[in-house]
C-alpha cells in the first residue's frame, strides 16, 4: 500500500491561448520517488499532453523548478515523502511567461545574467604557461555562489521581482558577486556602473525569499548585501 | 498523413521563412560545442550554437564530478608520458596512440585555459590548480602508485568548466539557439550543408546552413535502465551521422561506472575513492583485493564494475540484494564537506544516507560511450570511417571516436576529450573555412527531417512510447551490460526485431507542435534504438573481451584477430561492419594487469 497524492496542476495550452487546471490521482507506492517520477508516471500512463521541463534528474542542470503548494523546488530531487501534503497544487515558476503548461521562458534568466557581465574581466593576458595564483582562502571566498545551477527559483519568490520587473533579481547578483570577490577579476568598477542602481543592488528589499528556496542552499540576498559593503569601501 | 497543414506547410517554407544562415552552426552546448564556438568565434567567424535544451549550462557536462585529467605536476611529480601510457593501457591497448597522445600534450594547454578564462578550480596551498588522485592514473609508465593527476573544483568539476566555458561564449557573443533539436543533417554525398531542427518552443521546422557543421550532441545512456547519464542522453547525433551515411565507429564499448547511487545510479564520483574510500560486501571485506590487489578500489572502471558485479552474482551484495556498499565514513566531515559536498547532498537527497553516518548503497551504472562518430585527430568526420573526409562535417565530445578511449576510459579523461576535441575542432573549422562553401539548398532538404516527425506524429497503433522504453531499457539492462554472452545478446537481437514492429505501432495523442515533449520522447527512442543496435551486433560479432566488452563465452582478449576497431554501418537494407587498425605509435600491447 502506498500514499495516494492528489495533484492539481496548472495548464496552459499555447495553440488555444487557454488556461486551467487538470487533477489527477497518483499512488505512490515506491518510497525513493520524486516529484520528477510522479510527472512522468502521469504523463506515461495517465495524460501525455502534460508538459513539463527536466533533463538530468539529479538537481543539478536547473530545468526543472515548479512551484508546488506556493513553493518553488526542484521537481527532480524532491521525494514525495519530504512534501508535507498529499494535496498538491502545482504551477509554474511565477513571474516568468509561461511557454505551456509547468513549462516557463528561461530566456528572461539569459537576459538578467548576461546584464551584469557574468564573466572573468582581466586587462591583460595571463602567462600561457601557467595558472594564476589564488590562495585557498581567496577561492574560499567563492564558495557559496560558484554553485549557481540557474534554476530560477529564487527570482520566482521575489516579491520584489514580481513588483519591479526591470529589477536585475537575486540570480544575476549573486553570479556577479561570483566575479566581483574573485582575487583574479579586474572588472569591478565596470561591474558597479549596472550593479549599483535602484535595480540593482539597491533594488532588493533584503526580504530573503531567495535563501528560503535556494535549492542549492545558496543565499542572494547575503550576496547583495556583500556587494553594497563593497560598494561603500570603493566609494570612500 | 494526420495533419498534411502542418508538415508541408514547414517543408514548402523552409526556403522563404526559416533559414537561417552562419559561417558555422554548433550542435550542442556542452564542453565540446562551447569550446569549438569559443574558437570559431574569437577567429571572428559567424558563429551558431544550439542547443536542444532551455540554456548551455544544462548541458550534461554539468554533471560530471570528479575533475579533468592533466599532468600538471601541482603537487608531484607527473608527465605526459605517464597519462599516455595510462590512457593506452586504460583503453586496452584499443586507443590510437596518435590520438590519444596529442589528448594528454594539449591536456596542460586546456586546463591552464580554463583556468585563464576564470574556472574557480580548488586549490593547493601553493596557489596552485589542485589534483586528486583517480582511478588508473599511476606513476612511472603503470610501474608506481596513484598520481595526483585530476584537477578538480570539490565535485563540481563539470559545472564549473561548463558554466566557465558558457560565460566566455557570452562574452564574445556566440548567438545561441536553445530548445532547438537537430533532427537531421542536409547533405549531398559526404558533403554537409548544414541542419534542419525543430524549435521545440514555437513549433516548426528551420533550416540552417552553414559551411562547417559540428556534431556534439553527448552520450545515450538512457538505453539502460541504471543510468548515471541525464534524460537527454538519448544518441540524437549518433543516429543524424548514421542517416548521412556514417558508419559509428566502436560502439561496442560502453562503459559501467563501478559506483551508481542504489537504484537509480545516479554518480557516486570516483573521486569518493580517489579521497580514499572503500568499497566492501556484506562480509565486510574490501574485495578488491581479490581482483586487483596491487590498485585495490582505484583499478580502472570496467575491472572494477565487473569485481562489483560478480560479488553481486555470488550472494555477497549486502544482505544477498543487488548492491553493496561505498564508504568513505574514515574521510571524516571535514573532508567530505570540502571536498565531496554534491556526493553527500545527492546521497541525502535521493538514497536518504548521509555519508558521514552510513555506507553508501551502490550498484554499476550505465556512463558513458567510447565509441561514436569516426573522426580525425581535429575533429572531421570521415565518412568511410577511416580516411575519406566528409567536407564540412565535424563531431567532438562524448557523440565522436577519434579513438582516445578505446575499450575502456579512464576517469577525468573525457572532459579532457570533450574539451581539447572540441577546442582543435574549433581551431580546424577556422582552418578549414577558406576551403568551404554555402552549399545550396534544395527543395527537399527538410524532407528527411518533416518525415523523421511525421512518422511519429501519423502512426494510428495503440502502444505507448513508454512500453517500448522499458523493453529497451529492460534488454540492455539484462542482455548487454557489464558481463555479456552470446545467448544473451542473441536475445537483444530478437527484442530490438520487437521494437522495430512496435514502433511503427506506437500512438501519441499528442499532436501538436509547440513544447510537444511527447513527440520529441518518442523521437529520442528511434535514436535509442538505433544506438542500441549499433552496441548489441557490435558485441556480438566481437568474440574477445577488451575493456568495457566482456564476454563470458569469450574471457580473454584477442590481439591476433580483434586488435582493431569496429565500423559499423546502417542503411534502410541493413547494417554491415568494416574495421580498422589501431594506430600503436608507442606502446606494444601487453597484459593488462593492475
Ligand atoms: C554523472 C556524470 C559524471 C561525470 N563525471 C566525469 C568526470 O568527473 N570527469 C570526466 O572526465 N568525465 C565525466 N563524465 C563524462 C563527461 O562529463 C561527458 O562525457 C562530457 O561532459 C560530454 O560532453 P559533451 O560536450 O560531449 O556533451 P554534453 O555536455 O552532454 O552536451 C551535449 C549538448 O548537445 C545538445 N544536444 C543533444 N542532442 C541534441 C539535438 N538533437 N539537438 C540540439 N542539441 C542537442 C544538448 O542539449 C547539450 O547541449 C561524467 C558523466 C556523467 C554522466
Ligand atoms: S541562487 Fe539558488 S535558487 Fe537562485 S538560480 Fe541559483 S541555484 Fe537557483
Ligand atoms: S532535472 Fe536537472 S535539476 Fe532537475
Amino acid at each position: 500500500m502506498g500514499n495516494l497524492y492528489k495533484l492539481t496542476i496548472f495548464r496552459y495550452d499555447p495553440d488555444s491561448n487557454k488556461t486551467s487546471t487538470s487533477k489527477y490521482e497518483v499512488e505512490v507506492t515506491e518510497s525513493h520517488w520524486t516529484l520528477l517520477d510522479v510527472f512522468r508516471y502521469i504523463k506515461n500512463n495517465l495524460d501525455d499532453t502534460l508538459t513539463f521541463r527536466y533533463s538530468c534528474g539529479q538537481g543539478i542542470c536547473g530545468s526543472c523548478a515548479v512551484t508546488v503548494n506556493g513553493r518553488s523546488i526542484l521537481a527532480c530531487e524532491t521525494q514525495m515523502k519530504f512534501l508535507d501534503s498529499f494535496d498538491l497544487v502545482i504551477e509554474p515558476l511565477r513571474g516568468f511567461p509561461v511557454i505551456r503548461d509547468l513549462v516557463v521562458d528561461h530566456s528572461l534568466l539569459d537576459e538578467k545574467v548576461r546584464a551584469v557581465m557574468p564573466w572573468l574581466v582581466c586587462k591583460k593576458d595571463p602567462e600561457s604557461d601557467k595558472e594564476r595564483y589564488q590562495s585557498i582562502d581567496d577561492r574560499a571566498k567563492l564558495d557559496g555562489l560558484y554553485e549557481c545551477i540557474v534554476c530560477g527559483s529564487c527570482i520566482a519568490a521575489c516579491p520584489t521581482f514580481w513588483k519591479n520587473k526591470t529589477f536585475l533579481g537575486p540570480q544575476s547578483l549573486l553570479y556577479a558577486c561570483r566575479f566581483m570577490l574573485d582575487s583574479r577579476d579586474e572588472g569591478k568598477n565596470e561591474r558597479f556602473e549596472t550593479l549599483a542602481d535602484k535595480d540593482g543592488i539597491y533594488g532588493c528589499h533584503t526580504i530573503f525569499n531567495c535563501m528560503e528556496v535556494c535549492p542549492k542552499e545558496l543565499n542572494p540576498g547575503k550576496a547583495i548585501l556583500e556587494l553594497r559593503k563593497m560598494f561603500m569601501n570603493e566609494e570612500s | 498523413m494526420e495533419d498534411p497543414k502542418i508538415l508541408t506547410e514547414n517543408v514548402v517554407d523552409v526556403p522563404l521563412r526559416n533559414v537561417h544562415k552562419h559561417d558555422v552552426i554548433i550542435i550542442g552546448a556542452g564542453l565540446a560545442g562551447l569550446w569549438a564556438a569559443i574558437k570559431c568565434k574569437s577567429a571572428g567567424l559567424d558563429t551558431a550554437c544550439m542547443t536542444k535544451l532551455s540554456m548551455p549550462q544544462r548541458s550534461h557536462s554539468t554533471a560530471a564530478q570528479g575533475g579533468i585529467a592533466a599532468s600538471l605536476g601541482s603537487l608531484e611529480e607527473d608527465h605526459w608520458e605517464w597519462h599516455m601510457f595510462d590512457t593506452v593501457k586504460g583503453s586496452d591497448f584499443l586507443a590510437d596512440q596518435d590520438a590519444a597522445e596529442i589528448l594528454v600534450k594539449d591536456a596542460i594547454t586546456v586546463v591552464r585555459e580554463y583556468e585563464h578564462m576564470g574556472a574557480p578550480f580548488s586549490r593547493t596551498p601553493d596557489g596552485l590548480i589542485a589534483q586528486r588522485k583517480f582511478g588508473g592514473h599511476v606513476k612511472d609508465f603503470g610501474r608506481g602508485g596513484p598520481v595526483l593527476r585530476a584537477c578538480y573544483a570539490a565535485d563540481r568539476t563539470g559545472h564549473v568548466l561548463l558554466h566557465t566555458l558558457w560565460q566566455k561564449a557570452m562574452e564574445l557573443g556566440v548567438r545561441f539557439y536553445t530548445e532547438m533539436f537537430a533532427v537531421s543533417l542536409i547533405t549531398d554525398g559526404p558533403k554537409c550543408a548544414g541542419v534542419v531542427t525543430w524549435d521545440t518552443k514555437n513549433g516548426g521546422l528551420h533550416a540552417f546552413k552553414a559551411k562547417g557543421t559540428l556534431i556534439a550532441t553527448g552520450g545515450y545512456g538512457r538505453a539502460w535502465k541504471i543510468t548515471a547519464t541525464s534524460y537527454s542522453y538519448t544518441a540524437d547525433g549518433q543516429y543524424m551521422a548514421l542517416r548521412a551515411g556514417v558508419p559509428l565507429e566502436d560502439m561496442e564499448f560502453f562503459q559501467f561506472h563501478p559506483t551508481g547511487l542504489f537504484d537509480r545510479g545516479i554518480l557516486m564520483t570516483e573521486g569518493c575513492r580517489g579521497e580514499g574510500g572503500f568499497l566492501i560486501n556484506d562480509l565486510g571485506e574490501r574485495f578488491m583485493k581479490d581482483y586487483a590487489p596491487a590498485k585495490m578500489e582505484l583499478a580502472p572502471r570496467d575491472i572494477v564494475s565487473r569485481a562489483i558485479t560478480s560479488e553481486i552474482e555470488a550472494g555477497r551484495g549486502i544482505k544477498g540484494g543487488p548492491y553493496i556498499h561505498l564508504d568513505i565514513r574514515h574521510l571524516g566531515a571535514e573532508i567530505i564537506n570540502t571536498r565531496l559536498p554534491q556526493i553527500r547532498e545527492i546521497s541525502i537527497k535521493f538514497a536518504g544516507v548521509d555519508p558521514i553516518q552510513e555506507p553508501i548503497p551502490i550498484v554499476p551504472t550505465a556512463h558513458y560511450s567510447m565509441g561514436g562518430i569516426p573522426t580525425d585527430v581535429d575533429g572531421r568526420v570521415l565518412f568511410d570511417g577511416k580516411s575519406q573526409i566528409f567536407s564540412g562535417l565535424y563531431a567532438a565530445g562524448e557523440c565522436a571516436c577519434v579513438s582516445v578511449h578505446g575499450a575502456n576510459r579512464l576517469g577525468c579523461n573525457s572532459t579532457l576529450d570533450a574539451s581539447v576535441f572540441g577546442r582543435r575542432c574549433g581551431i580546424a573549422i577556422v582552418k578549414d573555412f577558406p576551403n568551404l562553401e554555402h552549399l545550396p539548398l534544395e527543395e527537399d532538404s527538410a524532407k528527411m527531417a518533416s518525415e523523421e516527425i511525421g512518422f511519429i506524429l501519423n502512426q494510428k497503433g495503440s502502444i505507448k512510447p513508454e512500453e517500448i522504453r522499458n523493453e529497451l531499457q529492460t534488454g540492455m539492462q539484462n542482455y548487454v551490460a557489464v558481463f555479456r554472452e552470446e545467448k544473451g545478446l542473441s536475445k537483444m537481437v530478437s527484442v530490438i526485431g520487437d521494437m522495430h514492429n512496435k514502433m511503427s505501432q506506437m500512438y501519441i495523442s499528442d499532436k501538436t507542435l509547440a513544447y510537444n515533449t511527447t513527440l520529441m520522447e518518442a523521437m529520442e527512442l528511434r535514436h535509442l534504438i538505433a544506438a542500441a543496435e549499433a552496441v548489441t551486433y557490435g558485441a556480438l560479432s566481437r568474440t574477445e573481451s577488451r575493456g568495457a566488452q566482456a564476454r563470458r563465452d569469450f574471457p580473454k582478449r584477442d590481439d591476433e584477430n580483434w586488435l582493431k576497431h569496429t565500423l559499423y554501418f546502417r542503411d534502410k537494407s541493413g547494417f554491415r561492419f568494416d574495421y580498422k587498425d589501431v594506430n600503436l605509435s608507442r606502446f606494444v600491447p601487453e597484459e593488462r594487469k593492475y
